[in-house]
């Protein structure tokens, strides 16, 4: 009882720390930073990661559909933060938008939550009887289709067609972001470590086993999918907020198999690792491996070979090769962050094996 | 237009996609990987094609399609070796995955080369000609794209069903780990899979790139994907599947823009796989597979 508290106790004081240090890049870090634009993306994406994680990661029900679901959640939430003297001028092209209220904040983010929810629950009914790949492929597909759907001229009133929506409310503190998508990812947390959470891991290390252990297999795995879903759409919409316009264009399944790469790099299965991999991977895709875009020239006036626009992405795709290849597991594998663990294994490097045994 | 010119152009595009879902089909049946690279091996192909004609001026079209065609099978082979064989005992996931950073890798450095600018595929003599057809006139590619693939098919299902490398082939797919204990070697079998399918998304690049020429770092993306759909809708690791399958979604698509749903034809595919996945989940020519426990 006494070591599990301490283990929480002091993975509290360092999440506390990491808020601390968020907070103060908030006050004193200069308003061009990268840290901002940067962190606002991990937010995001640590989001999307961590519910593409629980139903990938935890449940063993592999989608692709996430970027169908972040759209929905993205054009739910800007539809109804348009301020309503706004909406004439965005929706010009329609006439007028057919919605005429503003919602605040979090209402429209709740909102843009459960319709994503509400269509995972739909497609799910057909898709979630198919097996591993095939899954796979048909919410692919959904999200594929809804990409389509969103853009025809028909739901111009609702979607504003192929143009996109801007003028929508946007937080730019960053500490909204880190609010919505700690929160979010808190009760993903809980939810993995309730009754309903081991019911999904039971499904995920074999189906068979966990239906005779009396799990209802459907159930569950609709309920994981929805959950997902309801978080991929939050995500989604803190993307919009991020992007401050939210256009059709922008979720594709590229996307989906970005944030696969992240929850993968992170670990399958590990709700912190995927943070860890979201910052890592936005942070040195955006930011630091950005130098080797710019044509650089060395003292002597010659230019460094190879240097250029795009050559960033390049190193970047080669460095997730190399994390594919050579670390399957993942940076955090199965396992999640644990200061006082961590501790304990820097006090036995320096006390020694034997003595930490003989505390114990 | 009349009906006939969609038909013959949902047919041309249906059969551009055939060959490249060939390749989906045949990697999926022996290694059960979706190879989403693939669909970047047919843009890479493209740009590939583009660079030989700029930069050696004299040599003869047919030759530069040869080299072309010679390099998209080593690089395919390449992929394979270096992406896919050091991960034959790991999870069929990491597989996935690697796949997925190798298509990334491929349009990274594609767009790094080209500056992220289309560029303007060069004219193939022959079959980039118009000619006219049952009323319909067309570049003679339109024409030639659906025979092509149903004579590579042919050739192909011959091959798999009546020769010894064909046998082996089966063999790999029905169950990797006895294979290898009758002494097949399942490294060159797999090898030589890649390099047909890269083979045959060279030759659909040619057929599909002569049609439309622009190609930049994402024009593999979305035949990629459609070739993809047709291999599912056919059946997964069924060759001939692959092939129906790639010529309905091609003339769906075309009947879509007909009826003056241009917006609505990639609705409709996907509608169209998930509605085959539902009913039919292992696709229309695809075999049944149960479960053991």
């Amino acid at each position: 009882m006494w070591n599990k508290n301490k283990r929480l106790i002091s993975n509290l004081i360092f999440v506390g720390a990491l808020l601390l240090t968020l907070v103060c890049i908030e006050l004193f870090a200069p308003p061009t930073s990268m840290w901002f634009s940067v962190l606002r993306k991990v937010c995001t994406f640590s989001l999307a990661a961590v519910s593409m994680n629980l139903l990938n990661g935890f449940t063993g029900l592999f989608s692709l559909g996430q970027a169908g679901f972040m759209l929905l959640g993205a054009y739910t939430y800007a539809i109804l933060t348009i301020p309503v003297e706004m909406r004439s001028n965005v929706f010009r092209n329609y006439g007028d938008s057919v919605i005429n209220f503003q919602m605040p904040l979090v209402p429209a983010l709740i909102l843009a939550g459960l319709i994503a929810a509400f269509f995972a629950f739909l497609i799910g009914l057909p898709v979630l009887r198919l097996k591993s790949d095939y899954l796979a492929i048909a919410t692919l597909g959904f999200a594929e289709i809804v990409r389509g759907l969103v853009q025809l001229q028909n739901f111009g009133p609702v979607t504003n067609g192929p143009d996109p929506i801007n003028m929508f409310t946007a937080p730019k503190n960053i500490m909204a972001y880190v609010a919505i998508s700690g929160i979010s990812i808190l009760i993903i947390i809980l939810i993995i470590n309730s009754t309903y959470g081991r019911a999904f891991k039971a499904i995920r290390d074999d189906e068979i086993a966990a239906e005779a252990m009396g799990i209802n297999l459907a159930h569950h795995k609709r309920l994981s999918f929805i959950i997902s879903s309801f978080f991929c759409g939050v995500s989604g919409a803190m993307m919009a907020m991020c992007n401050t316009s939210v256009s059709s264009v922008s979720f594709t399944s590229a996307m989906t198999y970005q944030i696969l790469l992240v929850v993968v790099i992170g670990g399958i299965g590990s709700v912190s690792g995927s943070i860890i991999a979201a910052f890592i991977f936005y942070a040195s895709s955006e930011w630091w491996l950005k130098f080797l875009d710019l044509e650089t020239f060395t003292a002597s006036g010659s230019k460094v070979p190879l240097l250029g626009p795009g050559f960033r992405m390049v190193v970047f795709s080669v460095l997730i090769m190399i994390i594919v290849l050579f670390f399957r597991k993942g940076i955090m594998g199965t396992r999640e962050i644990s200061v006082y663990d961590g501790l304990m294994k820097i006090r036995s490097l320096f006390k020694g094996k034997q003595a930490v045994k003989e505390e114990k | 237009m009349n009906i006939m010119s969609y038909l013959i152009r949902g047919l041309a595009t249906g059969g551009q996609f055939a060959l490249v879902a060939i390749g989906y089909t045949m990697v999926y049946g022996i290694l059960k990987l979706i190879n989403f690279a693939h669909g970047e091996l047919f843009m890479v192909s493209g740009i590939l094609m583009i660079y030989i004609v700029a930069d050696l001026p004299t040599l003869p079209i047919w030759l530069a399609i040869a080299l072309m065609v010679v390099l998209t099978v080593f690089i395919g082979f390449l992929i394979e070796k270096f992406a896919y064989s050091p991960l034959r005992s790991a999870p069929r996931m990491s597989v996935m995955i690697s796949a997925i950073g190798v298509s990334y890798l491929l349009q990274n450095l594609v767009s790094y080369v080209t500056g992220g600018l289309s560029k303007q595929f060069p004219d193939i003599p022959v079959i980039g000609e118009s000619v006219r057809f049952l009323g319909v006139k067309d570049k003679l590619t339109v024409f030639l794209s659906p025979v092509i693939a149903l004579v590579l098919m042919v050739i192909l299902v011959l091959i798999i069903n009546h020769t010894k490398f064909g046998m082996s082939m089966r063999a790999v797919s029905k169950d990797f780990e006895t294979s290898q204990l009758m002494g097949i070697k399942i490294n060159r079998v797999i090898s030589i899979t890649f390099a047909i399918g890269a083979f045959l998304a060279a030759t659909g690049s040619i057929l599909y790139f002569a049609k439309n020429t622009g190609i930049n770092h994402l024009s593999g993306a979305n035949p990629g994907l459609k070739a993809f759909i047709a291999a599912v809708v056919g059946g997964i690791g069924s060759v001939p599947g692959a092939v129906v399958g790639a010529l309905i979604i091609g003339v769906v698509e075309s009947l879509a823009k007909a009826f003056g749903l241009a917006d609505f034809s990639d609705v409709i595919s996907f509608a169209l796989l998930i509605i085959i996945l539902v009913v039919k989940p292992t696709g229309i020519f695809g075999e049944k597979t149960t479960e053991k426990v």
